[in-house]
């Protein structure tokens, strides 16, 4: 699948409420693209809930329907029983919320959706922070970045939310990122064709929410795998298949580079580096990422 | 456009939803043809989809909706693309 082949279809319409440089809109666009039109949507609040724009208008070119912050797992499988009831099971049904929704406070209504073999495609996309209501932490910002609520940097580093969802032994689950449109669009693709739950996260970096400068969007996601920040990877039916750099990185073929590669372009890490280094932080951080890549070698290779 | 008779608020899609959103911009890219290879990359990465995609593979730029962020321009790999400062109409 190369970039030519991605179909023209668009539902993300121009003149849409998005900051210059978001992730989640560009994310969007594949999505539909892979999906097509006869999708229907679930949005909780998250920053997408405001890119749709004002009433009486949308952005949107495809029926959503927007649901409180917590339930966007239980109102999509609303939306597929209504629809099962009606025998119209070829709509795709798509949940689609941040991190904050996804990690934190929809994770009962995630799991519960999982458990009871919904079939739905549940999308995270995972800017690292609660980012519509102004930067605060979520349980998938990492550790020691600043946000308005952690302002001397995070204590705490994330979850490992795909591996919660692995827990659940549902038939498809995929790590992507927006850096890498064609791989995304073939996971997506690919969850269309299965019957049950399917759960795709999606890495976004957020230029005002990461602190960097609006342009450099695809760069931050390409550095998050080719640092080993975030992994590309699938999990189908209990087998796990690393893709692209990840897979290199997995099997030792390419080092990951050091992870200051990444972060040393985000102002939400400046404190590391000014007025002086912080080497003992530094150093936690790639301690703790070399140790979820040990793990992923001790699970998967 | 079908409308809906139901007890809910619905919004209806509209182009421009928030307005003419190339007046965000203050940077413009601007596209130079003879350089571009119609890798396509700029159309699958623009977070606006006002790159359009002609049915040559070539590409033209919707100025009254692109916000300027520059992705575009940061990866076409042949520098087709550059970002000039918008200057004021009178
Ligand atoms: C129950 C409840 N608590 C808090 C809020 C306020 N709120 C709206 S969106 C949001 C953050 C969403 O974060 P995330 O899910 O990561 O999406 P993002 O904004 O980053 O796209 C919060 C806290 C709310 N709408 N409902
Ligand atoms: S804050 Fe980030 S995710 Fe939210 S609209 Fe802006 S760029 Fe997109
Ligand atoms: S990225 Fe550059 S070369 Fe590729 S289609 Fe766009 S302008 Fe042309
Ligand atoms: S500057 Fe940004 S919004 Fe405008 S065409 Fe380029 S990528 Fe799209
Ligand atoms: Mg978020």
């Amino acid at each position: 699948m190369a970039i030519k082949d991605l179909p023209d279809t668009e539902c993300v319409l121009p003149g849409s409420a998005a900051c210059p440089g978001c992730p989640a809109t560009m994310g969007l666009r594949i999505v539909f693209k892979a999906l097509g039109k006869n999708t229907i949507m679930v949005v909780p609040a998250c920053c997408t809930a405001v890119i749709e724009s004002l009433h009486p208008h949308t952005s949107f070119d495809i029926p959503v329907m927007n649901i409180a912050f917590e339930a966007a797992a239980a109102g999509a499988s609303g939306v597929e029983a209504a629809l099962r009831q009606q025998g119209k099971e070829d709509t795709t049904v798509v949940a689609w919320a941040g991190d904050g929704g996804t990690y934190d406070i929809g994770i009962q209504a995630l799991s519960g959706a999982l458990e009871r073999q919904t079939n739905f495609i549940y999308i995270c996309y995972n800017n690292q922070i609660y980012s519509n209501t102004g930067i605060q932490r979520s349980g998938a910002t990492p550790y020691g970045a600043w946000t308005t609520t952690t302002v001397d940097g995070k204590t705490e580093f994330r979850k490992e939310m795909g591996e919660i969802i692995q827990a659940h032994h549902i038939p498809y689950s995929a790590q992507a990122c927006v850096s890498y449109p064609e791989d995304l669009y073939n996971k997506l693709k690919k969850a269309k064709g299965i019957k049950g739950p399917k759960y795709i996260e999606i890495m976004a970096p957020c230029p005002p929410g990461w602190r960097f400068s609006m342009e450099k969007t695809v760069d931050m996601g390409i550095l998050a795998v080719e640092t080993g920040a975030w992994a590309l990877y699938e999990f189908e039916n209990d087998k796990m298949t690393f893709n692209g750099k990840s897979k290199l990185i997995l099997e030792k073929k390419i080092e990951r580079k050091p992870i200051e590669e990444w972060i040393k372009y985000q102002g939400r890490f400046r404190h590391l580096f000014k007025p002086e280094k912080d080497v003992k932080k530094l150093k936690a951080i790639e301690e703790h990422t070399d140790q979820m890549w040990e793990r992923y070698r001790a699970c998967y290779l | 456009m079908k409308k809906y008779n139901v007890v809910t608020t619905i919004s209806y899609p509209k182009k421009g939803a928030m307005g003419k959103t190339g007046s965000w911009r203050i940077f413009r890219p601007i596209l130079d043809k003879a350089k571009c290879v119609k890798c396509l990359r700029c159309w699958i990465y623009c977070p606006e989809a006002t790159i359009i995609r002609n049915k040559d593979d070539t590409v033209s730029i919707d100025y009254e909706y692109c916000k300027g962020c520059g992705i575009c321009a940061n990866v076409c790999k042949v520098k087709a693309i550059t970002m000039e400062r918008e200057v004021k109409k009178k």
